[in-house]
């Protein structure tokens, strides 16, 4: 399951980054694919990029709303906001877990072996709500200039999805942009940077801490149509579940937690009781493969008194 | 029984719910011609979000 999960996110990296002429157009991609929305983080500003950022345009949107209003066009971003919503009411934060290509990126670097590996702290969980109500809602809309035009705050400030896909190969791309660098791009390179280096520390530290993205799907865990569930009876609190999670979740003590991206990995490789399953829209999928298992048992230690 | 069984059905509908309003919200998007918005900014480099604006 593991590996197709990976696969599928090594797919889904791929489709949403297919544009493979912006080495010699030098520019991003123009065609109507983009038109659609990117489940996961992935920059419409990146040269490859094929769709549209949801974080992106829903700034986007907002930070002109009295200007769209000036002009009679009414946008407030509900396009954006519904197709998020679609996919989030669905899937939850499964998308985070199986279609993200940052996700990937943060994972892939966790594989890199290092002396310690640290956790979240939960505090620091809490982050992410706030990036989503100020940085991506409430300051593009509310903070304006004279002309009342306000900044995508979380895209300008923070995304370090940004610079990596959209920032340093723009700069490549085009050497007319290398003089305007200044402090934004070096504030943003520290983020990139930040997460990337905590990514080989940690289980996905953007997700867990900073995603406006992930705090959004995240808020309808426990309502979407794809949801895993516990079966008590079977569960024996042996916290198998929280070993192999990439994001710290004791699944029987928090079910459907909005940290959940339903990775499937406490399902198919840790619970040897097959307490949890996978539902959708109330109905049980049994089709998911599970490793033969065995109950782990105690070792017996040799008596030598 | 017949109780639980409402139930369940009554929690499996309320799920569908933030869907449907979804996409009410997606489809007064396109009523309002956001699409071809969307299109526009995302057809031009954001120099914001690459850090140079």
């Amino acid at each position: 399951m593991e590996t197709l999960r990976k696969l599928l996110q090594t797919f889904f990296t791929i489709l949403t980054n297919s544009f493979v002429l912006f080495p010699w157009t030098k520019n991003i991609y123009q065609g109507p694919l983009k038109i659609l929305c990117s489940p996961g983080l992935n920059c419409y500003s990146c040269p490859a990029s094929t769709t549209y950022c949801p974080l992106g345009a829903i700034q986007q949107l907002l930070l002109g709303v009295r200007f769209s209003i000036e002009t009679g066009s009414y946008y407030f971003s509900s396009y954006v906001f519904g197709t998020i919503g679609i996919i989030a009411s669905l899937t939850g934060r499964l998308t985070c877990g199986w279609l993200c290509p940052f996700g990937l990126l943060q994972e892939l670097l966790y594989k890199i072996p290092s002396r310690r590996k640290f956790q979240v702290a939960q505090p620091l969980r809490y982050i992410k709500y706030f990036m989503l109500v100020c940085l991506v809602i409430l300051f593009p809309l509310m903070l304006t200039d004279q002309w009342g035009i306000g900044k995508p705050w979380f895209c300008k400030f923070i995304c370090p999805a940004g610079t990596l896909e959209a920032g340093i190969p723009m700069i490549i791309l085009q050497p007319d942009l290398r003089p305007t660098l200044g402090y934004l791009f070096y504030n943003k390179l520290f983020w990139m940077f930040w997460f990337l280096i905590w990514s080989i520390y940690s289980s996905r530290p953007f997700c867990k801490t900073t995603c406006p993205l992930g705090a959004f799907y995240g808020l309808f865990n426990r309502i979407s149509i794809f949801q895993l569930h516990l079966n008590k009876q079977r569960c024996t609190d042996c916290g198998a579940c929280r070993s192999v999670c990439p994001m710290d979740i004791q699944f029987n003590k928090n079910v459907n937690s909005s940290e959940c991206i339903l990775c499937l990995r406490c399902m198919t490789e840790a619970c040897h009781y097959d307490a949890i399953s996978i539902h959708c829209a109330g109905l049980p999928l049994s089709l998911i493969p599970r490793k033969p298992r065995t109950p782990k048992t105690p070792q017996l230690q040799p008596d030598h008194s | 029984m017949t109780n639980k069984l409402s139930k369940k059905k009554l929690h499996i509908l309320y799920r569908f719910i933030p869907l449907t309003i979804s996409l009410v919200l997606f489809l007064i998007g396109v009523a309002l011609n956001e699409p071809q918005r969307v299109l526009e900014q995302a057809w031009n480099i954001c120099l914001d979000c690459i850090g140079i604006g």
